[in-house]
């Protein structure tokens, strides 16, 4: 009787878990096969299309890194990432160690800093945004996306860095002080080898949120050959009012698999800096 | 903090070098991100402030206050209120989803299974990759004529023959009719924060204590007993903040909206944040786009003000 429901309950269990995961999962698998799919295969109304009817192609594979500016898309997304994690570490970094060694009232104050960015997101700043950065002179370039991404990144890796920072015990800095080191010379060779954890968790999330952000690059850019890759694939591989959903299905594939891969690894970091340590 | 400076100096202090700059030092290292978010954020919230009361256009880019009339002319457009309609409906709609769905997921994920890892990484995908890529994936998942969803309905025979419960054409035309459009923009945001909602609810059923639940059935309380009287409560303030979360991104998302529907047809899954972007930016009219964004201020403020109400009783408990 009870291993029987045990079986039963492992059953159902599995059943959730699976009816989830095909969920969260379906659309990538979708675009698997619209990426190696033959054309008459893939617009074929009555075959069964969760299958190869005829044998898999790489033409839309082709098409897309050869016939389009995909990997101009894939060069400027990280060009901007790599260049918002900078400006994010040099602002974030030594603002968060303070914080932390420092903050009385201002952890609080910060935190509801915090809150107030989120209050004014960019939905509300685009269009003025939009405004400073043609006055700016940067209208069409990818220098006002990495102006622009450091708002949302310095607010929440500071948040982060500063829960690591914490954790990092006062003495050793002392320590390091007796021993000759500067106040920052202490942060600098030994605060920060040791928050490497957390330097590392900051450059993903602040990689990843550039990369995956929408409404500024959408504005901003509109000359194909500089747009990011979240743009680029919904706006640009549409010719005419013609979908090529081989190569579409195709760039949002090879651009989204690696970077989820990699954010997977620090989902529960970004998660606990991300509620604010209420969710512990 | 007045001290009489000579005195200062002429102190003996052990390390005299950093108790009297650290101060100063701390200022400095802090200052570049308050100065960076300050000027960006701030300075932009006022220009959007201003815009809305101002007839500023893209061609005309002079700032001339004109008081309110933006906001008049705004409420009076049948769009803007059917969007302000669909903002709620859908937010809503779909953050009641999530928070459902999120603790089925969450209670699921508690146990251990074989494969778990693979589970948790597909389960979490939507939120990992890309939002804008992953709502093109649904785009053609309901595309017109070869949806997925349209070839299983046909082949179970629900649609595509005369006397076929979901009518005889062939296809659904998900994008194409009001109420199904607004279901499936509404089905991609429960995928798209599913994960997180999933994450958050995990962090709070994990630190419901065990022996609690254990004393609780060692007197002989039922599972739903339990359920309700233990794990509900204890969780609520942190299902709380993932469902406030989950309002903040679906008010100010625009992505799912614009790359599914483009706010059609006929307007009928058109939000705030993309009809800000239509007629701001796509129809040059900065003072109304401006005017139309700020209207969710006040919602946004509410709900922050909630947020950290619950922070703050998560931590008394």
């Amino acid at each position: 009787m009870s291993r029987a429901r045990k079986i039963l309950g492992r059953g159902g269990l599995y059943t959730i878990v699976g009816g989830f995961a095909l969920f969260g999962a379906f659309p990538f698998y979708w675009m698997v096969i619209a990426t190696f799919k033959r054309d008459h295969d893939l617009f074929n109304p009555v075959a069964n299309p969760f299958l190869f009817n005829e044998p898999p192609t790489l033409d839309h594979l082709r098409l897309l890194l050869f016939d389009t500016h995909f990997v101009t898309y894939v060069l400027n997304t990280l060009w901007v990432g790599l260049a918002v994690v900078a400006i994010t570490l040099a602002v974030a970094v030594p603002a968060a160690y303070s914080l932390a060694r420092w903050a009385k009232g201002w952890g609080e104050t910060l935190g509801i800093g915090i809150f107030l960015t989120y209050l004014v997101p960019p939905t509300i700043l685009f269009i003025p945004l939009s405004r400073f950065a043609s006055a700016l002179g940067l209208q069409e370039s990818l220098w006002s996306l990495i102006l622009i991404y450091p708002t949302f990144t310095i607010p929440f890796c500071t948040w982060l860095l500063m829960g690591f920072f914490k954790t990092i015990p006062k003495d050793i800095e002392e320590q390091a002080m007796i021993d000759g080191h500067s106040r920052l010379g202490a942060m600098f060779w030994v605060v920060l080898p040791l928050g490497i954890s957390g330097l590392l968790t900051v450059v993903v999330f602040a990689f990843t949120l550039s990369m995956h952000e929408f409404i500024y690059a959408l504005t901003f850019i509109s000359v194909s050959a500089k747009k990011t890759v979240s743009i680029g694939v919904p706006t640009e591989l549409v010719r005419g009012d013609v979908f090529q959903w081989g190569p579409l299905m195709a760039g949002a594939l090879i651009a989204s698999i690696p970077v989820a891969v990699v954010y997977t690894f620090f989902l529960d970091r970004f998660i606990a800096g991300f509620t604010m340590g209420a969710v512990k | 903090m007045r001290r009489n400076g000579k005195a200062g100096i002429a102190e003996p202090g052990p390390k005299p070098g950093i108790q009297d700059h650290s101060g100063q030092l701390a200022l400095c290292m802090i200052a570049p991100a308050i100065l960076y978010i300050a000027a960006l954020i701030g300075f932009s919230f006022v220009m959007a402030i201003l815009y809305s009361l101002s007839d500023v256009t893209t061609g005309d880019p002079t700032l001339r206050i004109v008081g309110f009339q933006n906001f008049g002319a705004i409420l009076d457009n049948s769009v803007f209120r059917l969007a302000l309609k669909n903002t709620f409906f859908f937010a809503f709609t779909s953050q009641i989803l999530v928070i459902l769905l999120s603790r089925i997921v969450a209670t699921a994920l508690m146990k251990e299974f074989r494969g778990k890892w693979l589970a948790r990484f597909l389960i979490m995908l939507p939120w990992t990759a890309p939002i804008s890529l992953g709502t093109i994936g649904w785009l053609w998942m309901f595309d017109s004529i070869f949806s997925p969803f349209d070839w299983i309905l046909r082949y179970a025979g629900l649609l595509g023959s005369p006397d076929a419960l979901l009518g005889s054409m062939q296809n659904l035309f998900w994008l194409g009719v009001p109420g199904l459009a607004m279901a499936s923009v509404i089905i991609v945001h429960v995928w798209r924060l599913l994960p997180l909602a999933t994450v958050i609810q995990l962090a709070g059923l994990s630190s419901i204590p065990r022996d609690l639940l254990e004393a609780a059935e060692v007197d002989g309380a039922s599972p739903w007993r339990r359920t309700l009287e233990i794990t509900i409560p204890l969780t609520l303030p942190i299902v709380s903040i993932a469902f406030l979360f989950g309002l903040v991104f679906t008010f100010t998302d625009m992505t799912v909206v614009y790359v599914m529907t483009r706010g059609g047809p006929v307007h009928s899954t058109q939000v705030l944040s993309t009809w800000t972007f239509f007629k701001g930016i796509e129809g040059g009219d900065l003072a109304q786009g401006a005017a139309i964004s700020l209207f969710l201020f006040p919602v946004l403020a509410g709900i922050a003000i909630l947020m950290l109400r619950m922070v703050r009783k998560s931590e008394v408990v």
